[in-house]
């Protein structure tokens, strides 16, 4: 029977979640999940944060995942990290990319972006990962693709195999970046940290 | 086939399938994208239309003309095009007609969350409700056969994540898209009151047989489990209430006006405690009320904002329907996180109408605003906007309050998009002008549809369907409704907008602005980012008061994040000390 899993994809407007949960919902596909995908468009998206829900499993019902009842919380920005900690499950994985991107209150002056957000998650998530995927995608030849890089390290912890995932890139990603995306997608998957 | 769609490409290709050869819209999130889908199948047409009304009348046409037609808007697009709406009701179709409403529980992306099944009730039509894109692709085939059969058009309703969830869809073959040919009948399509008295008439007979259509129809139906509780639910709320109480008997409502009472009550008989669960208005609850059924809903369920299974299962371990789970997983305990400070939707770092707000605020003027990406400028740190209500109103509010204390005519201006102003703007300009108003409308001209996603519109010169079109001119519009005072600024040019405001809102005559540059998104023009240096910084923060996302304060001077700005040369404008230059050249 396959494993239910529910996945958080949380940023900011532009980071590439959108792109990041396609491949994932081929992958899951390929694997014979049932899936459900859920996005907001419109206002939210204009620099605000974002938050992409994917859930697989045998059969799944709602398009949303219940509050507190993430297996996995991928963040593609710190404070978005933080901000959607209370909904990862206790003892779910918890990936957080490096990358800090102001708000407008912390632009402002109106706001302080936190400090130590990183000890302060892993204090209550002893497992959470975090990864400088930016400087990753750059070695491995493009910044855009840290999104994949990010892709490449939940992929690890869910039940699809390596073989689907590189099929899913080929399928989803323009072929002229594929060589790119691929290379970003298995330095996240052996990604150590 | 299975393909993995949302629900909005999913009732685009329904559409498709179903014979649908003619398609009108206005974009409105989450409703944008089925037109925009529907429009790359072979052998179809579909046009973006100024608005929604005019959508609808399009639809209307088509639909008399003999072709299946689907007609596509967010629920305030309805608002719109309800004129049309509730007497196509008494004439009827010809070709099936289905009219997509797309509500937004939870305001994701709108000014209110309406709940829309109320106009399928208040039209007397129709209304169909899925709960996921294999049911909103079944539904447009089906409405169009009820509609039809019926001689009526139909709404299908669907909610954001409805329509912005992806889930896999069963597709067919498409049908060839035929038209019945169109037949002349005055007495059916001239509502004058002599032959509306016999369509209203005809209206009740139709409800009387679709009230019987809907106690047999497949989209009603039982799932008998445990009779406990029987929950009665439509839509998105249905797969909450699988996750939520997968035990419980479900009456799932795909038909939703108008109700199969005997249904209803045969479900009632058969379990002991009988609940409705919808999302917003107690749309079904009500009715199961009047017919004297004892029913609970909203007593538990809240009739604001979007429902999720978690939050209805907690309100059932409330009730003490669901027992309460045992809490195995010991949550962390969040309360010592630091402050997480909010990161609201801004304008997109280079967006050139950042240079009108600016100026806008600096001259302390009253903004009455409209709906698009610029109503962001309302918030901090530009807090240039004083309202903003619906599609066009910012011109008929400015006139109003200029009428009601003379005092503001001067001191206030009407900001608009171009294709906001296309939408419903030119009406309230044409009063203003009628009514000897001394109003200034500020056109931010951005040649796109952009909130929704850069749609076309009568002014790019391009149609929905990628051919070069008539591209309305502005000026001349304007012109044409009365305006003596027309004037095209660079809204990145601070001093000009700033003079051209000055002059315009101090002339005692209705006048136009129209700030003309692309959306940044569509620009194609690379610019050198600003280059901040620190050393000549003195901390004043002039630059921050332009909200521009790419600029921020550290150690007490500005930075400039160079990947993010598009050198747009708006900060090196506002800065009084030449600390941010603009491709090696400071100051304005």
């Amino acid at each position: 029977m396959l494993k239910p899993v529910d996945i958080l994809m949380v940023g900011v407007g532009g980071q590439g979640t959108i792109l990041a949960s396609r491949i994932l919902a081929v992958a899951a596909q390929e694997a014979g999940y049932d899936i459900k995908v859920s996005e907001i468009h419109g206002m939210a998206q204009r620099g605000g944060s974002v938050v992409t829900q994917v859930r697989l499993g045998e059969k799944v019902y709602a398009p949303l995942i219940p509050a507190g009842g993430a297996d996995v919380l991928l963040a593609f920005e710190k404070l978005e990290g933080l901000r959607l900690l209370a909904s990862l499950k206790p003892g779910g994985t918890i990936i957080i990319n490096e990358q800090e991107i102001p708000p407008v209150p912390v632009l402002t002056g109106a706001a302080e972006y936190p400090q130590n957000i990183l000890e302060y998650i892993r204090s209550k998530a002893p497992g959470m990962m975090s990864v400088d995927a930016h400087s990753i995608a750059k070695e491995c030849g493009n910044a855009k693709a840290a999104n994949v890089v990010l892709l490449g390290v939940i992929a690890r912890s869910l039940p699809i195999g390596r073989e689907i995932w590189e099929k899913a890139l080929s399928r989803r990603v323009p072929s002229k970046l594929l060589e790119v995306n691929k290379a970003a997608f298995a330095a996240g998957y052996d990604y150590k940290q | 086939m299975k393909e993995l769609l949302s629900g909005n490409e999913a009732i685009a290709r329904g559409a498709f399938e179903s014979g649908v050869t003619v398609a009108a819209a206005y974009p409105g999130t989450p409703s944008t994208e089925i037109l925009e889908n529907f429009a790359r199948y072979p052998g179809v047409y579909a046009e973006w239309a100024p608005n929604e009304k005019v959508a609808m009348e399009v639809g209307i046409g088509s639909s008399l003309a003999g072709a299946r037609t689907l007609v596509a808007m967010k629920h305030v697009g309805v608002n719109v095009a309800a004129d049309p709406l509730l007497t196509f009701a008494y004439t009827g179709v010809n070709g099936g007609f289905v009219l997509v409403s797309a509500d937004d529980p939870g305001m994701h992306s709108s000014q209110n969350e309406q709940d829309n099944r109320h106009y399928a009730k208040f039209a007397k039509i129709p209304l169909l409700e899925p709960c996921d894109s294999q049911e909103a692709r079944d539904m447009v085939g089906l409405a169009l056969e009820i509609s039809e059969q019926f001689d009526t058009p139909v709404m299908l309703r669907t909610t954001t994540r409805v329509a912005h969830s992806q889930s896999f869809v069963e597709t067919g073959n498409p049908r060839p898209g035929t038209t019945r040919g169109y037949v002349k009948n005055a007495p059916k399509y001239l509502m004058v009151p002599a032959f509306a008295k016999m369509r209203r008439a005809a209206l009740e007979v139709r409800m009387a047989g679709l009230r019987e259509y809907s106690e047999t129809s497949r989209l009603n139906f039982i799932e008998w489990r445990d009779r406990a509780v029987g929950v009665i639910t439509s839509g998105i709320s249905y797969q909450y209430v699988r996750e939520a109480l997968p035990d419980a008997s479900v009456l799932k409502l795909g038909l939703t006006n108008p109700l199969p009472e005997g249904l209803i009550r045969q479900f009632a008989a058969g379990v002991n405690r009988l609940i409705v669960v919808e999302e917003l208005e107690p749309f079904i609850e009500d009715q199961v009320k009047a017919m004297g059924l004892a029913v609970s809903g909203k007593e538990l369920i809240p009739n604001s904002g979007e429902l999720d299974a978690g939050m209805i299962s907690e309100k059932f371990v409330e009730a003490g329907i669901k027992p309460a789970l045992p809490d195995s997983m010991v949550k962390p305990d969040l309360q010592d996180a630091p402050g997480v400070p909010g990161r609201p939707p801004v304008l997109c770092p280079g967006c050139p109408h950042r240079g009108m707000f600016y100026v806008l605020k600096r001259l302390k003027l009253n903004v009455t605003g409209d709906i698009g990406c610029y109503t962001l400028s309302g918030l901090p740190p530009l807090e240039a906007m004083d309202c903003c209500v619906c599609m066009g109103a910012s011109i008929g509010a400015a006139h109003g309050m200029g009428k009601a204390d003379p005092a503001l005519a001067g001191r206030t201006v009407a900001v608009i998009g171009d294709s906001t102003f296309l939408h419903s703007g030119i009406t309230g300009l044409l009063n203003m002008v009628y009514n000897k108003g001394a109003g200034t409308v500020i056109i931010l001209d951005n040649r796109t549809t952009a909130m929704t996603g850069h749609q076309q519109h009568p002014g790019t010169g391009l149609s929905l369907m990628g051919e070069v079109a008539p591209a309305v001119d502005l000026e001349t519009l304007v012109r044409a409704l009365g305006v003596k005072r027309v004037r095209v600024v660079d809204p990145l040019d601070l001093a000009e907008t700033k003079k051209a405001v000055q002059e315009e809102t101090e002339a005692g005559e209705p006048s136009v602005i129209i700030a003309r540059r692309p959306c940044v998104l569509l620009s194609k023009a690379v610019e050198p980012a600003v280059e901040a240096l620190p050393d000549k910084c003195i901390g004043c923060k002039a630059c921050i008061r332009l909200g521009c996302p790419a600029i921020l304060m550290k150690e007490k001077t500005a930075r400039v994040h160079p990947l993010a700005c598009t050198g747009c040369g708006l900060c090196p404008q506002v800065c009084p000390e030449a600390a941010l230059v603009k491709g090696g050249k400071t100051g304005a």
